[in-house]
């Protein structure tokens, strides 16, 4: 049976309290005093839609490596890597250069794979893990990795400042050894403009929420379900877990009822601690549901709605119970979900958002050089994959890999192999907090790391605050915004360390 | 085997500009005020001097590349000019050059000029540099400060120093350097300052506050040399000579290579031992009678101590604590008051610290002379902790 094989998730550390947000904006409209309730998630200054992709993927990917019995490593063995990799968002920081090819790239995956961005709806997500599963079914690709991911963008005072939130989730699809297999689909195609965002805006224009709910969600969504459990041959009533978001309060709860699915089916939307991820959320939902109450045999729609809808069905197999408790435990949106740090200061968040002109000093102009792109090509391996070399006559594990051996005792030239360092435990050999240099959340944070089996080189350190960083810390390495070209608009991506921490 | 430059290369005259934020003046100014006091100061003419050597590193902001700048600033009689960049390091790098083509015999004098605008860049501290088209795509965001404070955190670990401890030792380097250019009238800063301001100054890069970092100066310096024969006959007595020369180079390996502790500077231990033996100098705890040390930061001049063989290793917080390096100590340490009170205009720091060796040496060092110093020491640090150039140029009375 095709369906799903493995998953992971990733949700940014900082939670901003929506009382903060509140706090900022109830004086213009007093409406907002109940809505102070929990937290949503908000990317560091250095994350966006492709470095929390790469993250939730590459929990996916290593995960699956140890339910399979395999080192990280074999993530990137082309015998195992997937055969493309499908990345669905609709904030994706390029709008023609493939961002799912920088993740693919991020992962190490090799490079004879597939690679698509799937976007413009809010379905983007659900559509993305259909296409996954007809790809797999086809014959097109032996599996695929399929991440949805969304930085969301919203006006500071809006309604999605408070309901939206920041994450990504990761599915392999494939063909053997599922945990959930996929049983029927189907999808409408409905011009509804419940908001749009044109190509050249940052934030979404949204209509009437009454409207929505009654003629898009309540008009739209129950015939496809309809069909679909025509199409399956089973009843509402056999559905075990419904997943489905909505921003609008009780939309979902009705369309449940509407369509005869159990009110005990309805998933955790988890707004209270995460918030509305966009087209990621129904598969960061259902990777929730997975991780926390599906059972096997159990039976899983899931609804993606954006002008139409996609109703997938999926039935969970023998298999997940001992993925959850063993190779799936850490990776999943609920460890995500825990590795949180509450943020009360929403100035960081418009700060981080570009919300606000900020005075940055003109040491921050240092960014915005012409990046060479001739460089980064060549680079790509280093820059992206965080490839080294291993010297194959003295063993000396070094980044980056150069024609030389580092090793004063070897120096031997051209004899290095390609080395991941993605996945080498590490430490924190120097540090320092720098308030001078420009960074977007300082001080600057950056030092000295050594990797336990070799290697060592300067690094920014990200997700930390003064008092975090000290020598002999344990630190491992994430895909980050390295800076951003204002001018050309253009993103360089690197690695960065990140303490390891118990959450 | 090479027999070193020892003794075979003396200092002509020397010119140092005044430090500090020079707004009037450009570093074309600069570079004739230092040129103008050394050509004086070896009572020679421009024309007698066979080839130059200039040193600055940021071309961007300053006078540009190339050694034009220097020949058309100083309308030099049409002779080779070259121009060095080398960090931090370049101004004993221009000096090492013009050393060497005396040394060779294909000059007779030689000039080197260093020189630095660095206050056209409408901020504080020094302005980031790119380092080429992949460095800026993965290297740490960080500032000259925050790099070298890198140092504290793994001297601290490896010594097992506390904050506290670390800070007061480094807090006393700071207030010993502005009481000596306190007695300064060409150092950027003049004032001196207690330890208790030095503590509770604002954090720069941690643990390093604001007096634990030079300042920011314009300036300029300049050295002619010639052999000491030529010397002679010049008329010159007391004649200063190029003890030792050298230079050690990072090759990657503190920074790609788990050999190195990051507490130290590999280079400077290399540079210093093969000065010490090019000088013949085997105990240099007893016979340096003074030094200038590349005091960038207060954390540097900590570990340089030790690098230099001066303090035993984990021993330069004792040294410092007891006024080792004080002014009246036993070897007296940035007694112009350092980069710490003159700035750090890159390309001229490696002259301005030989020209107070050279003041010393030759009795000349005013309210600052001390009694009788036979050899001075510099110590010119370029790039940061994991990957730099160490200049160690070791001056002294030519003996009859």
């Amino acid at each position: 049976m095709v369906g799903i094989t493995a998953f992971g998730g990733y949700v940014p550390r900082l939670r901003l309290a929506r009382q903060a947000i509140v706090a900022a904006h109830v004086w213009a409209d007093p409406g907002l005093a109940g809505k102070a309730k929990g937290a949503r998630s908000m990317c560091n200054w250095d994350e966006d839609a492709v470095t929390m992709a790469v993250e939730a993927a590459r929990n996916c990917l290593n995960a699956r490596a140890a339910w399979r019995g395999q080192t990280p490593a074999a993530v990137a063995d082309p015998e195992h890597a997937p055969g493309a990799v499908f990345l669905a968002t609709t904030t994706a920081p390029f709008a023609d250069r493939q961002n799912a090819g920088i993740v693919s790239g991020a992962l190490g995956l090799p490079e004879s794979i597939a690679t698509l961005d799937v976007t413009g709806s809010q379905k983007a997500g659900t559509g993305a893990l259909l296409q996954a599963f007809g790809a797999v079914a086809g014959g097109l690709h032996g599996d695929v990795l399929v991440a949805a991911s969304d930085h969301r963008s919203s006006k500071a005072a809006s309604p999605g400042e408070l309901a939206f939130g920041d994450g990504a989730v990761a599915f392999t699809v494939g063909a053997g050894d599922t945990l959930v297999d996929f049983v029927a689909a189907e999808s409408a195609s409905v011009d509804f403009i419940d908001h749009f965002r044109p190509a050249t805006e940052r934030f979404d224009y949204t209509w009437e929420e009454r409207w929505i709910r009654d003629e898009g969600l309540t008009g739209i969504v129950p015939p496809v379900i309809a069909r679909l459990l025509a199409r399956a041959g089973i009843e509402a009533g056999q559905i075990a877990h419904f997943v489905m978001s909505s921003t609008i309060a009780r939309a979902v709860d009705g369309i449940a009822k509407q369509c005869g699915i159990a009110a005990a089916a309805l998933c955790p939307d988890l707004a209270g601690e995460l918030g509305e991820t966009g087209t990621a959320h129904p598969l960061v939902m259902l990777a929730h549901a997975l991780e926390t109450r599906v059972q096997p045999g159990d039976y899983v729609l899931v609804v993606g709605f954006g002008q139409g809808c996609d109703a997938i069905l999926l039935r969970a197999t023998d298999r997940l119970p001992a993925w959850t408790a063993g190779a799936g435990a850490g990776a999943g949106v609920l460890a995500a979900l825990a590795k949180g740090t509450p943020e009360t200061n929403y100035q960081k968040f418009l700060a981080f958002n570009d919300l606000v002109t900020l005075e940055k000093g003109m040491r921050a102009e240092k960014d915005d050089y012409k990046t060479a792109l001739t460089v980064t090509y060549r680079k790509r391996d280093m820059l992206t994959g965080l490839i080294g070399g291993r010297c194959t006559q003295c063993g000396t594990i070094q980044f980056p890999r150069t024609d030389v051996c580092v090793n004063p005792q070897c120096r031997a030239t051209g004899t290095q192999e390609p080395h991941p360092f993605r996945e080498e435990p590490a430490s924190i050999l120097t540090w320092s907090a720098d308030y001078l240099t420009y960074t977007a959340d300082p001080p600057s944070h950056y030092g000295m790391i050594t990797f336990t089996n070799g290697g060592r080189f300067m690094t920014d350190f990200t997700d930390v605050k003064v008092g975090d960083i000290e020598v002999g810390m344990a630190v491992r390495m994430m895909f980050r915004i390295k800076s951003v070209d204002s001018i050309r608009g253009f993103v360089r991506y690197f690695w960065k360390a990140v303490p390891v921490r118990a959450s | 085997m090479a027999s070193g430059i020892k003794d075979k290369v003396a200092i002509l005259g020397m010119g140092c500009s005044r430090f500090g934020e020079r707004w009037e003046s450009g570093a074309e100014e600069l570079m004739v005020e230092a040129f103008d006091e050394a050509l004086a100061d070896a009572g020679i003419d421009v024309t007698q001097i066979d080839a130059a050597w200039l040193s600055t590193h940021y071309q961007e902001i300053s006078v540009g590349k190339g050694g034009l700048p220097l020949s058309i600033a100083l309308r030099l009689p049409n002779i080779a000019v070259s121009r060095v960049e080398n960090f931090c390091a370049s101004g004993s790098d221009a000096f090492r050059g013009a050393v060497y083509a005396v040394a060779s015999g294909a000059c007779d004098i030689a000039l080197a000029v260093g020189v630095e605008k660095l206050k056209d860049t409408g901020y504080g501290g020094l302005p980031g540099s790119l380092g080429g088209t992949l460095n800026p795509q993965w290297a740490a965001n960080g500032s000259a400060p925050g790099n070298f404070a890198q140092l504290a955190s793994a001297y601290r670990a490896k010594h097992k120093v506390s904050r506290e401890d670390l800070k007061r030792a480094i807090a006393h380097i700071s207030v010993k350097s502005h009481a000596n250019g306190a007695k300064n009238t060409k150092a950027h800063l003049q004032k001196p300052v207690t330890e208790e301001q030095v503590l509770n100054a604002p954090l720069i890069a941690d643990p390093l506050g604001l007096f634990d970092c030079c300042g920011v100066s314009d300036g300029a310096a300049a050295a002619i040399v010639t052999t000491p024969e030529i010397a002679r006959q010049l008329g010159k007595h007391d004649i200063v000579t190029v003890k030792a020369l050298q230079l050690s180079l990072s090759n990657g390996s503190e920074s790609g290579h788990n050999s190195w502790d990051g507490s130290y500077f590999h280079t400077t231990r290399i540079a210093a031992a093969k000065a010490y033996k090019e000088a013949g100098i085997t105990k240099p705890r007893e016979q340096v009678s003074m030094f200038e040390c590349h005091d960038c930061f207060s954390i540097t001049e900590l570990v340089t101590m030790e690098d230099l063989q001066l303090s035993a290793e984990g021993g330069a917080i004792r040294d410092v604590m007891v006024g080792f390096y004080d002014a009246d100590g036993q070897i007296p340490c940035q007694i112009d008051g350092g980069l710490k009170c003159f700035g750090h205009p890159i390309g001229a720091s490696g002259i301005r610290m030989l020209y107070e060796m050279y003041l010393q040496l030759t009795g000349r060092a005013g309210p600052r002379q001390l009694p009788k110093p036979s050899i001075g020491m510099t110590h010119n640090l370029g790039g940061s902790p994991v990957s730099n150039v160490a200049a160690v140029c070791i001056v002294g009375a030519l003996a009859n």
